[in-house]
């Protein structure tokens, strides 16, 4: 289904534990590069831990354990001479919630850039991503007001402007409108059309019509068995196949609204 | 009993006016609690107002204590506490922080963790002597630096330390772990993370804390008579290893002395010390409306 893409990430035999706690099972899919590919599935299944697999972030959690490859173009990530600092710079987060820092708009999206020491023009960085995510017209004139005086769409889109600006290949969304006005919501669907064009996205999501509608590519997780509380991968396709033809029954019950 | 509703069935008896009294009784004595309080304690600031405010003339902050009550002013007791109060900021501030930081973010939580935070909690409610007696012992007497102010800052940092490192780790725990996510997120390691964010963030907080810390030193007595800080100095302070005394300790000296007019200096005293406190405290409470953070 892949085969006239070439793939950002490959994730082979993928668990994580939590403690004793057997959170993801045996995952394992490839991500297609500039493609928007949605993760969807019940609550508790573990689509933010699968997310959050691509950019190491699990590595806070001290009882976390990963275990499998996640090959970003062909490099391990979880290979121990890498370290997750590096890795995520290459790949980028947005989270549930707008999470700006209290600093003005301008030291948001310079941050990481001054960080990884960005050797360019800066205000021009800052500048030209502010308008990939489609916020420059509307703060332009005030770059130096806090980022906490902003909607929380347009926190939402100064997080994207903020990720974008440590120039990653890949950009991981957790829900990113589910905090968020469906107007707010709506420009952050079509921001991520722009974003495709240069990025790879990934983007977990509650609402099925925001994947149907945004994503190219879906995968649906699902606890592996009855009884069982690790999530997996259940099925991946293209997202119109998932949602018109899906081969699994529970992928049917779930897509058609039956449950979930 | 009948109410106003004709639904009422009498399976219930609600006593309604009955339950309204006894909150208005209720409300009553919490009113009385505080005038209680507040009466008592304006009639102690009052009193020393009115015993000692003809004290307060320049000369009372320019003179030595002296055996002439007209002679006698705070000028050492001054010097004393304001050299204290700069050596133990100094001191406990840094490893205040330091401690508050490696606690909430870096240590792991295990048994020796949680072993740690039960003693520095424990530290902050031991009496204030056994500290004088633990500066005595370590750094009068151990470490050889006689009854300096050197090594009264050093007790009285060991004092204040607990609460500096309580409040530092409260403001600290208060920046939102969305933050930490998003700076590590961006490819920022630990320690620029904590540099960039965490730290900044929760400033406010630790300042007012080191502040409330520093009122709590600056009116302290017991460890720095224990140690055997002076009462009695009619020389300037010129260095950390000179002999002091402290403006509560300059007090308590003239309250304990027979005459009339030196009831009155420590009253004028007390109206300085007070004044000083109260400044502090105000500071601290302008420093966290300013400069804290509404997420």
């Amino acid at each position: 289904m892949l085969q006239n893409h070439e793939i950002a990430l490959s994730v082979n035999n993928l668990n994580v534990y939590y403690g004793g706690f057997h959170a993801l099972e045996d995952i394992s899919l490839e991500i297609p590069a500039r493609q928007i590919t949605a993760i969807i599935g019940p609550s508790g299944c573990g689509k933010s831990t699968f997310l959050r697999c691509f950019n190491r972030m699990n590595d806070l959690v001290p009882s976390a354990r990963v275990q499998g490859q996640v090959l970003f173009y062909g490099q391990n990530i979880y290979d121990p001479k890498i370290n997750p600092v590096e890795v995520r710079r290459h790949i980028g987060m947005v989270f549930q919630k707008p999470n700006p820092f209290p600093k003005s708009i301008y030291e948001n999206v310079a941050y990481g850039a001054r960080i990884n020491g960005y050797k360019g023009d800066m205000d021009e960085l800052v500048e030209r991503s502010l308008r990939a995510a489609a916020l420059w017209d509307e703060v332009k004139d005030n770059l130096k007001k806090s980022a906490l005086a902003l909607s929380g769409g347009q926190q939402q889109r100064l997080c994207i402007a903020r990720a974008i600006a440590v120039e990653p290949q890949v950009i991981l969304m957790d829900e990113p409108a589910s905090a968020l006005d469906p107007i707010a919501t709506l420009k952050i669907e079509e921001l991520m059309q722009e974003l495709k064009k240069d990025y790879t996205i990934v983007i977990v999501t509650h609402n099925m019509q925001q994947a149907a509608r945004a994503s190219d590519y879906t995968a649906m997780m699902m606890l592996s068995k009855e009884g069982s509380r690790a999530g997996t991968v259940i099925e991946y396709d293209r997202t119109d196949a998932i949602f018109t033809r899906p081969k699994d029954k529970r992928t049917e019950d779930y897509v058609t609204g039956r449950f979930g | 009993m009948n109410g106003l509703f004709a639904n009422e069935n009498g399976r219930f008896s609600p006593r309604l006016s009955l339950r309204l009294r006894y909150g208005r009784l209720f409300q009553l004595l919490s009113l009385a609690a505080v005038t209680l309080g507040l009466i008592v304690l304006s009639v102690l600031i009052l009193d020393i107002i009115l015993d000692g405010y003809k004290w307060l003339r320049p000369e009372f902050f320019s003179q030595f204590p002296s055996r002439f009550p007209e002679k006698s002013g705070l000028r050492s007791a001054l010097q004393g506490s304001l050299w204290m109060i700069s050596l133990t900021a100094l001191m406990a501030f840094p490893i205040g922080v330091g401690a508050a930081i490696y606690l909430e973010e870096y240590a792991s939580d295990n048994w020796l963790t949680r072993f740690i935070e039960i003693n520095i909690a424990n530290l902050a409610g031991v009496p204030s002597i056994i500290y004088g007696l633990l500066g005595l012992g370590l750094f009068v007497r151990g470490l050889e630096l006689g009854r300096s102010v050197l090594a009264g800052s050093m007790t009285m940092a060991l004092l204040v330390l607990p609460i500096l490192i309580v409040s530092g780790r409260e403001a600290i725990r208060a920046v939102p772990q969305s933050l930490r996510h998003a700076s590590l997120a961006l490819g920022a390691t630990k320690w620029q993370t904590i540099q960039n964010h965490v730290l900044p963030y929760a400033m406010p907080g630790i300042l007012t804390g080191t502040i409330l810390a520093m009122s709590r030193a600056i009116g302290e007595t017991a460890p720095l008579i224990t140690i055997g800080a002076l009462t009695y100095i009619r020389f300037d302070l010129k260095g950390p290893l000179d002999l002091f005394t402290v403006l509560p300790i300059q007090i308590f000296n003239w309250v304990s002395l027979p005459k009339a007019e030196f009831q009155q200096l420590a009253a004028a005293g007390i109206i300085v010390l007070l004044a000083v406190l109260l400044s502090l405290n105000a500071l601290a409470i302008v420093l966290r409306n300013k400069l804290q953070i509404r997420w």
